[in-house]
Order: structure tokens, then C-alpha cells, then sequence
């Protein structure tokens, strides 16, 4: 009888097998081997000759185009578009949490037409990125939309340029982007490293001790002793022409948040408020000392999504102000003018294998943890 | 005492109505854009000045539509094509997938269930070169069929787990019940979940459906103009400046629309889908 049960159970998986191979197969091919191939490519030269033909001919060159991308004469415009992009992301996270959550607050009570106010706050949602672009383009015009909003103030109207303003805030050096991110990364140590002294964790100690030590070695000498990554002087920073992008990526984003979180607060156990109430806790100490802290998986799930969808603000920002804008650029939008406008395959496959590790860097972790979480339920 | 109590309520009362003012205000603010688009689409082109935006058309006029929707007619109709064809073959994939990571799983199934999940988290740029010169070089660059193959393949991951998730809810005695009624593999599936997952169906249909109908990066790279979708019609049209604005904002309502039906008579489905990927339940 057992043996008769084993041999189904092998029989089903058998068919198991066969039944998910044809996706394991495609998902191999055009995920990973497509991931594989496009690293090759950036190692590359393809693009100098023969850049469309079918079977091209390419050599291999090692890290010469991610050298050029970082620290090359000609690629001013990409080291800008990674600024951007980190401004972009950073904007984007915390406008859309902020607004998302304090939106999921307003209506996480007894709210009349709740469904009504929830179905305005997240259409947007379902939109395309290119519908919504072509409107925030028309509402972002210099001399119209928005900057007439004083007006109905009595006011003056604004003359901002939405989305072609060159004025840079926040201006840095590129040359100390090394020592800025070396400073980051320390200050980002400091927690764990204390964490690590006070409940003894041997291991932890030493791994944040070394790092830190070399963090601290390069700030102090090696910085005055190796040559600049740059041989100039180059200004970098926050390019007010994203402002306008990013008012329209939180309006269409802050309502995926905002159901996120509320979703999140409804979950909360009714005896949590009367708890706090009891103990006489306002509604604003609720939600601060008892409600954030217990959305914090919420929180972090918002996080990875919302750094995934900010790398993809290609769509958003080609419809807003054109592949060709400077100030709005994206280094998503300049891997597609270089792939497929200047037929420069091997520096666009570098592009896009620097976008995939900043992605990857928050992917992983969390694919990893959601995957261990699996396995314990 | 009662006093008291009465001025307790009236503050009350001030209170909520400045709490609904507040919820007002906001939604008129998220819905300015929509203001923008229809007041625009409506007018005349003549009628059309950045200094009067705001203010309603003196004199409707459809010709924003019908000029849009000449401009933009072949780009929809692909759109059309291209959204119920590969919402409905990965649809299926997902469904049958999702039996076998949920139901059948066996030694390693979970790690290549990550694996798979992989596939939904990556930035496109990184698989764009090799898909266009694979789709060169198979003929299929250009045309429909390519984008329908890709938005088939990339579209596995999220699938597979809005089915999964679905499945993992029907309880596994039902399953037994069926086994001891002589039911084998295919039997179990065809018989007790196909029948079952119509919300799966409708969830998976409503996500893959709006996502490729949004989809632009893919339209943009990969066909040739016959085969643009709605979102490359769309960004053309905008994109050119000779046009005057009652045309793309005509456009945009119309690439707008099916999507918008969708969300208005079916939001809590769409907002399942929305929330498969984020919120584990």
C-alpha cells in the first residue's frame, strides 16, 4: 500500500515536472541567460561597427566602458542621470509613504463615501504613466496650469519652468563621490557596530570593525595618495526640472500606499486603540507610538516596490519632457537613446547592468527573506 | 451639565466637518488632472490658451475626439489585440503553474518558485538588447506577435503567484476528497480547481490586462509603426508640437478609458492583483 502511494506521489511529480518545464525553461532562457548576455555584451566593444548587423562582430575589452561611464570625458550626462536618480528615488520613497500613509490615517475611521474617497485617491494607479504624462505636461506648462494657481489668491503668477528649469541645488564635486559615499556608509555603521559591542557578537564586531577601519584609512589617507576619479572638476546635484516629474509620480503613486497602509492599519487588533485610549493616548500618540511601529513590514515592503517602480520612471518622464531633456534625464533613458537611437549596444549594456545592480541590491535581500518566510509557513 | 455636553458636541461636530473639508479638498485635488484633460479635450482648438486653462469651453467640440481617435485608431485596435491575447494565454500558464507550486509541490519546488519570482523584480533595460536581437533574428521583430511573446514570457512570474496565493486558500481536504474519489492529476484540476478559479481568473486577467495595456517601454523599442500600442501612439502624438492640445488630451482620455471601466466596476480585483506582490496574506 505504501509503495503503490510512493510511486503516485513520484508519478505527480513527474508530471509536475513537466508542466512547469516549458516556464522554467522560457524564465531560464530570457531572464537569466538574457541577464548573462547583456553582462557579456557591456565587457565589450559592439556598437563601433556593424551595430546592427545580425551576427556582429565583437571584441572583448574588459571594463572599459563601465570606466568610461564612471570617469570618461564623454559621459558627463550619464553621471548626472545617476544623481538624478538617486534624488528620484529618494523623493519618490518618502513623498509617497508620507502622503500614502497620512492619507490611509484620514481614512482609517468611520469615514461616510470611504469607498468613493478611496477610489479617487487610487485611480491614478491604474493609469498608464504615458496618459498621465501627456495631462502633467499640459498642467506643467510654463506659462499656464499650475503656475496660475496663485492667482486665485490674489497673488502673482508663478513663472517656475516645471520641467526645463536648469537651476542645480544641493551641488557636489564629482571627484568626492568616493568620500561621500565612504562617509554615508559609515554613518550607516555606527548603529550596528554599537549593537554589535553591547550584545558581544564576536563575529559582527570584527566584519563592522574591518569595515569601518577601511572606510576610515581611505577617508584619512589612501584619498590624498590615489589619483581623482575624475582629472577635473565636475558639478553635479539636484536638478530642479525634476520637481514637476516628481509632484506627478507621488499623485500617481501615493494611492498605492496609502492601500498598502491601510490594509495594514485595519489589520491592527481593535483592543490595540482601546488600550492606548485607555491609557490616554490621543489619536496622534496612536498612531505614532503604537501604529507605525506595527506597520514596519508594510513599511519595508513599500520600500522595495516603490525603489523598484523609481527605476522605472522612464515611462513617466519620457511623456513629461522628452527622451532629449537634460535636466529631467534618467539613466533608464539614456541606456534607450544609447541603444537604440546612437546604436551603441555595448555602452547601453552597461547602463542597464548598473541599473540592474542598484535594483539588485534591494531584490535580493528581499526575495531571500520572502523566501525563507515561505519555507517556515 | 447639559451645556457642557452640548458645547462638547458642537466642537465635535466642527471638527468632523473640517475633517470632511479636508477629505474634499483632496479629492478634488487628485482629480484635477481628469478636470484638465476632459475641460481640454472639449474645446475648440482656437478656444485653446495657457492663460485660460482652467476655465470651462464656451462651445463643446468633439473634433479633439474625432481627430484622436483617427490618429490613434490602428494604435488601439493593436492594444486591443495585444492585451486580450497575452492576458489570456499567460492566464492560463499562471493557472496551471500555480496548481503545481501550490498544490503538487515536491523536493526543490519552492526554491525554484524564487527563482521564477526572480523574473517580476528586474529592471527591463537589463534583458532589452538580447529580446530585440532574439526577436530579429526569429523574424518577429516588429510586429504584434513578438510583443504578445514577450509580455507572455516576462508575465510568468507574477502569474504563477497571483495563482499560487489563490490556490494556497482552497483547503487541501477538498483535494483528499477528490483523490478518494478516483480522481488522478489532471482530473483534480480540470474537475475541482478550473471550476474554482474564476476570481484567480478574474484578479490575474484584470492585472496582466491593465499592465500590458499600460506598457510603453516594450511597444516603443520593439515594433515597427503598424504595430505601436496605444502608449506609443499616445507619446508620438503628445511629443509633436504642432498639434494643439485638444487632440492629446483627447488621446490620453481614450488610451485612459478601457482601463478606467475596469477599475471603476472592478477595483477590488484590480487592488487584489495590486497587492499580491507586496502584502503576503
Amino acid at each position: 500500500m505504501a509503495g503503490t502511494i510512493s510511486r503516485i506521489h513520484r508519478r505527480d511529480t513527474i508530471k509536475s515536472l513537466l508542466i512547469i518545464t516549458p516556464s522554467v525553461i522560457l524564465i531560464g532562457v530570457f531572464v537569466y541567460g538574457f541577464i548573462a548576455n547583456t553582462i557579456y555584451t557591456s565587457l565589450t566593444d559592439w556598437g563601433a561597427r556593424a551595430s546592427l548587423a545580425l551576427h556582429p562582430v565583437k571584441h572583448f575589452i574588459g571594463f572599459v566602458n563601465y570606466k568610461n561611464l564612471f570617469a570618461g570625458f564623454i559621459h558627463n550626462r550619464f553621471r548626472q542621470d545617476l544623481v538624478n536618480m538617486v534624488f528620484y528615488s529618494l523623493c519618490l520613497l518618502v513623498g509617497t509613504i508620507t502622503v500614502g500613509f497620512l492619507l490611509a490615517v484620514l481614512l482609517d475611521r468611520s469615514v461616510r463615501y470611504e469607498s468613493f474617497f478611496r477610489t479617487v485617491f487610487l485611480y491614478p494607479m491604474a493609469l498608464s504613466f504615458i496618459v498621465t504624462g501627456t495631462i502633467w505636461r499640459w498642467l506643467l506648462a510654463p506659462s499656464g496650469g499650475v503656475n496660475l494657481i496663485p492667482k486665485l489668491f490674489g497673488l502673482p503668477k508663478s513663472n517656475f519652468l516645471w520641467l526645463s528649469s536648469r537651476k542645480t541645488v544641493l551641488t557636489f564635486n564629482w571627484q568626492d563621490v568616493p568620500t561621500i559615499l565612504a562617509v554615508f556608509i559609515l554613518i550607516l555603521l555606527i548603529y550596528p557596530l554599537v549593537k554589535s559591542f553591547i550584545t558581544q557578537n564576536k563575529k559582527r564586531m570584527v566584519i563592522y570593525s574591518v569595515v569601518s577601519f577601511i572606510l576610515l584609512s581611505y577617508i584619512f589617507i589612501f584619498k590624498n595618495i590615489l589619483p581623482p576619479i575624475l582629472p577635473y572638476r565636475e558639478t553635479h546635484g539636484f536638478k530642479l526640472a525634476t520637481v514637476g516629474i516628481l509632484i506627478a509620480a507621488v499623485w500617481q503613486y501615493s494611492g498605492y500606499t496609502m492601500a498598502l497602509y491601510l490594509a495594514g492599519l485595519r489589520g491592527l487588533p481593535v483592543s490595540m486603540r482601546e488600550a492606548a485610549k485607555i491609557d490616554g493616548a490621543t489619536e496622534f500618540q496612536y498612531y505614532l507610538r503604537i501604529a507605525i511601529p506595527n506597520v514596519k513590514p508594510i513599511t519595508l515592503s513599500a520600500v522595495i516596490i516603490l525603489s523598484h517602480i523609481s527605476l522605472k520612471l522612464f515611462d513617466l518622464i519620457y511623456a513629461m519632457a522628452g527622451a532629449d531633456n537634460i535636466n529631467t534625464g534618467h539613466p533608464s533613458i539614456n541606456m534607450y537613446l544609447t541603444t537604440f537611437r546612437a546604436n551603441q549596444f555595448a555602452t547601453g549594456a552597461a547602463m542597464a547592468v548598473i541599473l540592474f545592480i542598484v535594483a539588485a541590491l534591494f531584490i535580493i535581500p528581499y526575495m531571500v527573506h520572502s523566501h525563507r518566510e515561505r519555507k517556515i509557513r | 451639565m447639559r451645556e457642557n455636553i452640548l458645547r462638547i458636541n458642537v466642537k465635535i461636530g466642527i471638527r468632523r466637518k473640517l475633517f470632511y473639508g479636508l477629505l474634499v479638498v483632496l479629492a478634488f485635488v487628485y482629480l484635477v488632472p481628469v478636470y484638465m484633460a476632459i475641460i481640454t479635450s472639449l474645446k475648440d482648438p482656437a478656444e485653446i490658451n495657457l492663460l485660460t486653462s482652467w476655465s470651462f469651453p464656451k462651445h463643446i467640440n468633439f473634433k479633439g475626439f474625432s481627430d484622436a481617435y483617427a490618429l490613434l485608431k490602428t494604435n488601439f485596435f493593436n492594444s486591443v489585440i495585444l492585451a486580450f491575447s497575452a492576458t489570456i494565454i499567460s492566464a492560463f500558464v499562471g493557472s496551471i503553474n500555480g496548481y503545481v507550486f501550490s498544490k503538487n509541490k515536491f523536493k526543490g519546488s519552492e526554491i525554484i518558485f524564487t527563482l521564477l519570482l526572480f523574473g517580476m523584480f528586474i529592471p527591463y533595460q537589463i534583458i532589452l538588447i538580447p529580446l530585440f536581437q532574439l526577436l530579429k533574428s526569429i523574424g518577429l521583430y516588429g510586429s504584434l506577435f513578438g510583443l504578445i511573446l514577450a509580455h507572455v514570457i516576462y508575465g510568468i512570474p507574477i502569474v504563477t503567484l497571483i495563482f499560487r496565493n489563490f490556490y494556497d486558500q482552497i483547503s487541501d481536504s477538498i483535494m483528499e476528497s477528490g483523490r478518494l474519489d478516483g480522481a488522478g492529476y489532471f482530473g483534480l484540476y480540470f474537475r475541482l480547481i478550473l471550476p474554482l478559479s474564476i476570481p484567480g481568473f478574474v484578479v490575474v486577467g484584470i492585472w496582466q490586462f491593465t499592465q500590458i495595456w499600460n506598457e510603453f517601454l516594450w511597444g516603443i523599442t520593439l515594433t515597427r509603426k503598424s504595430a505601436n500600442p496605444i502608449t506609443v501612439g499616445l507619446a508620438q502624438l503628445a511629443g509633436g508640437q504642432a498639434v494643439s492640445w485638444n487632440i492629446p488630451m483627447a488621446g490620453a482620455l481614450m488610451a485612459a478609458l478601457p482601463v478606467l471601466i475596469i477599475y471603476i466596476f472592478l477595483g477590488k480585483y484590480f487592488i487584489k492583483g495590486l497587492l499580491t506582490g507586496s502584502v503576503k496574506e
